[in-house]
């Protein structure tokens, strides 16, 4: 509870003495490309894989002849749009973005370049981790919209080159049925799940203490913190949206 | 003109530093020496705010630190400037961008003369077609003089050196405590430096304040700290065998 505490106050410390407008425009954008443009191999990577293992795995369990191949593609689109693209997605940047998040600040912070700011009387949780929780749910939306139609693709991949499923079942698979807000609830998950990513992470990494130890000790946290942080966000916004 | 009253400071159940009081005047280069874990940079974190006292008073000319709002707070400490033992450069920005940082942030100049200020102090610390370079591509020595070039761009009223020729060899360990003495005569600023390192107690201590276990032992200046006769300041005084030869020689 005192850590939760401490994590709220850091929270609202970014809101207050902040620097000019300007200085914050300048800074997200670079985060932006930071967190976004720089993640976008490996979410490529991952959410073309994870489309197609969903489809050849879908496949492989609906052997009934009552079920239709389309189906493959259906199943395919919800799990990729409601969990998998947004979900999973975040799991990776966690590791990727989250991590590198925190041993920057924790670097910061042993260097005592966060001093340094203190010093010339900036807010250094406001000027440093602002930007970046920003650019974070400025972005994260925009790899999941990715994420999922390079997993839709990688499920079309998987499933005609193999045979499983032909080109016109595909994708009558994934437009028959199709429920718009499923899209909004991704979305919505992605939002949240980049702000939860985000300020853990910037949090682990601002509060290190010692040396370089502690800074791989702090990445390490914000990593396991966030990815816990996702998946109990992910079953709140489940219940609270879908039931 | 600083001046520190009945400084105490704790972390958890280990108390740091114990009633401190002195007065740093404008003008002179102070140093607060000691041995290590003495408590010195926790005291120069106290008097810029880093740390908070438990107890005590910093006023910097008669204006009380610890006490100000946010606001006040923010307006004394655009009037300091730190030199960090590890530098405190941001390794992402070069060193003109480091050096300007605070004109950035803390002025209204435009960039012509935010340029024009980063150029004459990097002039001033020595250091010249180093703009463009990073943190990374300079050596230790350079990057004191960076770090200094920094805490001066801003007018400054205050200058705070924590440990400033740690790491440094000799020489270059000379030209930064020169460098620090005539900066704080130039711009007739209170200059408070960290240290444990003797040829710079001998070289530009003004004003010297002797930290033993937390507590303020001994004051005076490079003249009078070989005779003053306090025990625990010249075991750390004549801690080498150099400094012992010089004793008997005296």
């Amino acid at each position: 509870m005192k850590s939760f505490g401490s994590y709220l106050i850091f929270l609202g410390t970014m809101f207050v003495r902040r620097e000019t407008f300007s200085s914050y425009v300048k800074l997200t954008i670079s985060e932006c490309h930071t967190i976004g443009w720089n993640s976008l191999i490996i979410v490529a990577i991952t959410s073309t894989f994870m489309g197609a293992v969903t489809t050849v795995q879908t496949a492989y369990n609906l052997v009934s002849p009552l079920i239709q191949n389309y189906v493959v593609a259906q199943v395919t689109r919800e799990m990729v749009v409601l969990e998998l693209a947004p979900t999973i997605t975040a799991i990776v940047i966690a590791g990727k973005v989250g991590s590198s998040m925190a041993s920057g600040l924790g670097t910061m912070r042993i260097s005592e370049q966060i001093d340094a700011l203190e010093v010339m009387g900036v807010n250094s949780i406001s000027y440093l981790v602002l930007p970046k929780i920003i650019a974070a749910m400025l972005m994260y939306p925009m790899l999941v919209v990715i994420a999922g139609f390079l997993s839709l693709y990688g499920g079309y991949l998987a499933g005609t080159l193999t045979g499983i499923i032909t080109e016109t079942e595909y994708i009558y698979g994934i437009r028959v049925g199709f429920n718009p807000f499923t899209l909004s609830f991704a979305m919505i998950k992605a939002v949240v799940f980049a702000f939860l990513i985000s300020s853990i992470s910037a949090y682990q990494g601002y509060y290190t203490t010692g040396g370089a130890l502690e800074v791989g000790i702090s990445s390490t946290s914000a990593v396991t913190k966030s990815v816990i942080a996702v998946l109990l966000a992910d079953y709140i916004l489940a219940e609270l949206l879908l039931n | 003109m600083i001046e520190v009253k009945n400084i105490s400071k704790s972390f958890g159940d280990t108390q740091i530093l114990f009633d401190i009081s002195g007065k740093f005047e404008r003008g002179k280069t102070n140093l607060i020496i000691g041995g290590s874990g003495t408590g010195k940079s926790v005291l120069l974190k106290c008097i810029v705010g880093l740390n908070i006292p438990e107890e005590g008073q910093v006023l910097y000319d008669g204006r009380k630190f610890l006490e100000a709002d946010k606001e006040e707070k923010a307006q004394m400490r655009r009037e300091i400037g730190m030199l960090f033992q590890g530098n405190a450069l941001f390794d992402s920005k070069n060193i003109e961008q480091n050096v300007m940082f605070p004109l950035d942030l803390l002025t209204d100049m435009n960039k012509s003369e935010r340029l024009d200020r980063v150029n004459h102090v990097l002039e001033r610390v020595g250091l010249e077609n180093v703009n463009k370079k990073m943190p990374s591509e300079i050596s230790g020595g350079m990057k004191k003089r960076v770090g200094l070039a920094r805490a001066i761009v801003n007018d400054i009223n205050y200058l705070f050196c924590d440990e400033p020729n740690s790491g440094l060899d000799p020489r270059s360990s000379l030209l930064i405590d020169e460098l620090i003495q005539e900066i704080t005569h130039e711009l007739n600023v209170t200059t408070i430096v960290v240290t444990h390192d003797m040829n710079s107690v001998m070289g530009i201590g003004e004003y010297i304040m002797y930290l033993s276990k937390g507590r303020n032992v001994w004051e005076g200046n490079s003249d009078t700290i070989l005779t003053s006769g306090q025990e625990d300041l010249e075991d750390f005084i004549f801690a080498s065998k150099f400094m012992k030869k010089l004793r008997k020689s005296l």
